[in-house]
């Protein structure tokens, strides 16, 4: 693995988290290093958050052992509400863990492209671009560890692709290390370095061509979904340009 | 031109809205006004205790606030009540008591009223330094800690992922309240300091549109209730809480008007 010399960032091991003697999962390990997505997928219910929230330390009454080896992170929550009684700006939300200076605010904005709400109230925003901007505040801090739970969720079509492109470049540009959950399949698998593939325990993990064909896989995704990988393979030999025509790739 | 009391309980109360205010605000952001109100409920038996142990007043009602703030984190880890009925029980049982152990303090002489709802007339030039102390420590500690307890005021997960630690800062933020209610009973009354924190912050917040702002008119509307409640607790010889409180009051019902008014010409 190209990783191999690279800094390790969170590593989590064989965490358990139970709540009212529920187990909400089982012995999940995983770790995260520099550069690298990490994506955890599974169904509704599957313990996917709160993995990520035990990684994150939010739970901290478990099983196992978990290790941060960096401080800065920034988190993107599966949900946030923000109560009436709280009158807060975007730009007020975008510090709200570290002092940030007007342009590194307006550079973030502008990356997930919602810099002309800046002024707004958060109250006030639609889904989508309330996404956009608890995007933005995660990576304005240029954290080591990205936390994504979902993160385009409500977003539209053509802004979703757009955000995990975006999501990908940033990996790559301040080379920090990414947990990932997300539904969407094929993003998992195409720009993704390794998938754990969650259903309260670890079903299979590995780089995402051999997920793909485990049994256990095809199990909780169907035999749909293991297609998806194939389908990518072939992309994978050409890409398209702006306007839409082929660039051989190499 | 004013009788030396009455100085004294204008810089009394001063002091006391310039705390009340961001304090307020924190209050209502975060949903504990009913947890405020049972911590002053509670005052009446520090009250008493320091009648009985002849210690400082403020010290001894700070002291039961905060065992009380304790008592009340283990009862929601042992219990399944629900929080408002353990607060709900928290508050009468120790106003109760606090009531009951006045009743055997009979050498000593009383004003029940006074405690309940303020009294311009007690204000002495020492608690005039525990108010403007007291007052100026807590503004302190809560300009340092802003950042982290307002980031878990927003958002409590955020706030644990991103090393914020909120529940270090809200255990701060619980001494805090209890430091408050303890330096402003004599003026604002146990029953009514609630409605100090509250009614300010909540008529500042429709007239706001970002954080700092609404403290800031927080502040000042719980400045100009505490002039105007003094004022006329001086004229019509009224207790000095209620007059304050009343006047908070008339204070939102106008910012209500033009709230309303603003909303209307965006339409």
């Amino acid at each position: 693995m190209e990783n191999k010399n690279k800094k390790i960032l969170l590593k989590v091991e064989n965490a358990s988290f139970y709540l009212n003697d529920k187990a909400l999962i089982k012995e999940v390990s995983l770790e995260i290093k520099q550069g690298e997505i990490v994506t955890l997928i599974g169904p509704n219910g599957s313990g996917k958050s709160t993995t990520a929230k035990i990684a994150l330390g939010i739970y901290k009454k478990i099983e196992g052992r978990v290790r941060r080896f960096t401080e800065r992170i920034g988190y993107v929550p599966q949900k946030v509400s923000v109560d009436w009684t709280l009158p807060i700006r975007v730009i007020d939300f975008m510090s709200l863990t570290e002092n940030l200076k007007n342009d590194q605010i307006n550079v973030a904005l502008n990356l997930t492209g919602v810099d002309h709400l800046k002024n707004k109230s958060l109250s006030n925003l639609s889904g989508g671009e309330f996404q956009r901007v608890l995007i933005a505040r995660a990576i304005a801090k240029k954290p080591e560890l990205l936390v994504l739970d979902e993160p385009v969720q409500g977003v539209d079509f053509k802004g979703e692709i757009a955000l995990y492109e975006l999501i990908k470049k940033i990996s790559d540009k301040l080379n920090c290390g990414i947990l990932l959950i997300s539904h969407d399949l094929h993003v998992v698998m195409s720009a993704t370095d390794f998938v754990i593939c969650l259903n309260g325990h670890v079903c299979c993990s590995g780089k995402p061509h051999t997920v793909v064909k485990d049994e256990k896989y095809k199990e909780l995704f169907g035999e749909r979904a293991s297609n998806i990988l194939s389908f990518y393979e072939h992309e994978h030999d050409h890409s398209h340009s702006a306007d839409g025509s082929i660039d051989p790739k190499k | 031109m004013f009788d030396d009391f009455f100085i004294r309980a204008l810089i009394a109360g001063i002091g006391i809205s310039l705390v009340t205010g961001p304090l307020g605000c924190f209050v209502v952001w975060r949903r504990l006004s009913f947890f405020a109100g049972t911590l002053a409920h509670s005052a009446l038996l520090g009250v008493t205790m320091a009648l009985f142990f002849e210690i400082n007043i403020a010290f001894s009602v700070f002291i039961i606030s905060a065992v009380l703030a304790i008592l009340l984190l283990q009862l929601q880890k042992k219990t399944k009540l629900p929080n408002d009925a353990l607060l709900g029980l928290l508050a009468h049982a120790s106003l109760a008591v606090g009531l009951v152990v006045i009743g055997f303090l009979t050498s000593i002489r009383f004003d029940v009223m006074a405690l309940l709802f303020g009294d311009i007339l007690a204000v002495n030039q020492n608690d005039l330094l525990v108010i403007w102390l007291g007052g100026g420590l807590i503004l302190i500690i809560l300009k340092l800690i802003w950042r982290p307890l307002f980031a878990s005021t927003v958002n409590y997960e955020l706030s644990e992922a991103e090393g914020m630690k909120p529940d270090k800062f809200n255990a701060i933020f619980t001494i805090l309240t209890a430091a408050l209610i303890a330096i402003s009973i004599k003026i604002v009354g146990l029953l009514l300091i609630t409605g100090m924190l509250i009614i300010p912050a909540a008529t500042a917040r429709n007239v706001s549109n970002n954080p700092k702002q609404m403290v800031i008119f927080s502040v000042i509307f719980g400045l100009i209730s505490v002039l105007v409640g003094l004022f006329t607790s001086l004229k019509i010889n009224s207790a000095s809480g209620p007059s304050i409180i009343t006047a908070t009051l008339l204070l939102f019902i106008i910012s209500l008007i033009k709230f309303k008014k603003v909303s209307d010409l965006k339409k």
